[in-house]
């Protein structure tokens, strides 16, 4: 039984790891198939898409669009998570439902929405467009972080803070961000990650200011490459980046 | 305070999908868009043999990734919390669910690098013996599940191990005082106790599998589409935003179809 569930665990591991490991080994590969036999190690397909001006721009697009939409989430999230756990309105249960709904919808179906409301207005695809949808599928995840994070102690001390006359930006600014800290940067850093890989919104909302995924994908019709496996194992490398800083600040957060 | 927030799900969320559902009634003069309030859109997916075929495409793909995934996942997530030792845990459950947080894009390639006929597993395969010669994965149904099976079972990992290290050990322990052989107690005990991580997993791997355009059309090519790809073909092809929405709209329907049964089942479950 305990061989048999070691043997298990390196088979899955195998699988779940064997595409992300030829990505990054064949990233190095010294001839123009990224497939075997591997030959080199070599830097010149790293070097060569840094000099790629088209994908070093999609790469500060994505940046701008995946900072500018958490952000936007996360204050949109914020003021109402501490709006609505404070105050008891009718309703209440009506307004979290709404707010949560997006998360339920495939990106396909909201990215559809978006271009068809946007077109009929006459307002051209853009990183801006893009970043708008970032914002509705980012929200739900933030709001609902943010919810979950604010207990009944946290409710009673913002509470605390009003009676004793701070006004509604002291209350905010001063009790709940700083209660909520690990939360907030949980839900940024989770939106912005979610911002920075998200592909069918882009690819359907942005015309000439495309992001990364969207520059990738446009990459894959010419076929295999080494310089796409560069690009994406920096990708990976970002991801992971940003996925440590998270796991190191909610541990941070557990053993205090 | 809250209104900022509802302002923006109200303009950008529902207004855009109230403007769907009038879409999905209209349809398509020339290259120009008819608003009327016919259901032709929908009957045409229901009886045009290339569109109806989609919704099963999609289903038979969806059903079965979920059911692999499961399977898959639940033993994997079984090990790292009852046999890995705990201090080791958080580090094995991190690198189990790495490739998880790259993006789709990349994943889906990076799985087109491994299946083509040139790739390490034909190399591999080829080269032990067990293949005389490649097989093609690439631009078939096969790979498309197992790109999506890869994706969901780190989903589902995480879900069932949550819920593994939540139970109290003392169920195991009691069982196993009473006598049940190890296979029993799992199978009785601790898999029962899991049915809501498991449910919560298999509803999420449903929903963005069903919806999930990029994983078939890098994996699974053309040949067969599914709704998604249909979807996209309707607005590459010819901007038949119309068409393009009523499918929308069918997909939507079935992901709460999706909802309804799962939740049921699982009240029934608590009871």
């Amino acid at each position: 039984m305990r061989l048999l569930s070691w043997a298990y665990l390196v088979a899955a591991f195998t699988f779940i790891l064997l595409p992300v490991v030829v990505l990054v080994v064949f990233s190095f590969q010294d001839s123009r198939l990224p497939v075997p036999p591997f030959e080199g190690p070599t830097l010149k397909w790293y070097a060569e898409i840094l000099a790629d001006r088209a994908l070093m721009e999609a790469l500060v697009n994505s940046l701008i669009v995946a900072f500018v939409s958490a952000l936007v989430a996360l204050v949109l999230g914020f003021l109402a998570a501490s709006g609505l756990a404070r105050v008891y309105l009718p309703g209440t249960a009506a307004m979290r439902a709404l707010l949560i709904a997006p998360m339920t919808v495939s990106y396909l179906i909201i990215a559809l929405g978006l271009l068809q409301m946007f077109n009929t207005l006459g307002v051209r695809p853009s990183l801006w467009v893009t970043g708008i949808g970032h914002v509705v599928i980012n929200l739900p995840l933030c709001f609902a972080i943010l919810y979950a994070a604010i207990g009944e102690h946290q409710k009673n001390a913002l509470k605390a803070a009003r009676d004793l006359g701070a006004s509604e930006v002291q209350v905010l600014w001063f009790i709940a961000a700083p209660m909520l800290a690990p939360a907030l940067g949980a839900a940024f850093f989770l939106a912005f990650t979610f911002s920075w890989d998200e592909f069918i919104i882009a690819f359907l909302l942005t015309r000439f200011d495309v992001t990364l995924p969207v520059e990738i994908w446009s990459m894959l019709r010419s076929g295999l490459s080494p310089a796409t496996n560069a690009v994406g194992s920096l990708v990976f490398l970002v991801s992971v980046g940003i996925v440590l800083v998270l796991e190191f600040t909610l541990f941070r957060k557990k053993s205090k | 305070m809250i209104a900022p927030a509802l302002l923006w799900t109200l303009v950008f969320f529902v207004v855009p999908f109230a403007a769907m559902v009038l879409m999905s009634l209209a349809h398509l003069e020339g290259r120009e868009v008819v608003q009327g309030y016919a259901l032709d859109n929908y009957l045409r997916i229901f009886t045009d043999p290339s569109l109806r075929k989609g919704i099963f495409v999609s289903l038979e793909i969806t059903a079965l990734v979920t059911v692999l995934s499961v399977l898959l996942a639940w033993p994997l997530a079984w090990i790292i919390a009852s046999r890995v030792p705990p201090r080791w845990q958080r580090l094995v459950l991190l690198l189990a669910v790495l490739p998880f947080w790259t993006s789709y894009v990349v994943r889906s390639y990076s799985w087109a690098l491994v299946l083509g006929e040139k790739g390490v597993v034909m190399n591999v395969l080829v080269g032990i013996g067990l293949l005389a010669e490649p097989v093609q994965i690439m631009a078939t149904r096969a790979a498309t599940v197992i790109g999506f099976t890869h994706f969901f079972v780190m989903l589902l990992t995480l879900t069932i191990y949550s819920n593994l290290i939540q139970l109290s050990p003392n169920y195991a322990r009691a069982a196993e005082d009473l006598g049940a052989p190890k296979w029993k107690v799992i199978w009785l005990v601790i898999l029962p106790l899991t049915l809501p991580g498991v449910m919560t997993g298999a509803f999420l791997t449903f929903v963005l599998c069903i919806g999930d355009y990029i994983t078939p059309q890098i994996l699974g090519g053309n040949n067969e589409l599914t709704m998604p790809q249909l979807i996209m073909l309707q607005l590459g092809r010819r901007g038949d935003f119309p068409m393009a929405s009523a499918l929308s709209i069918v997909l939507m329907a079935i992901v709460t179809l999706a909802y309804l049964a799962s939740a049921r089942w699982l009240r029934m479950e608590r009871v």
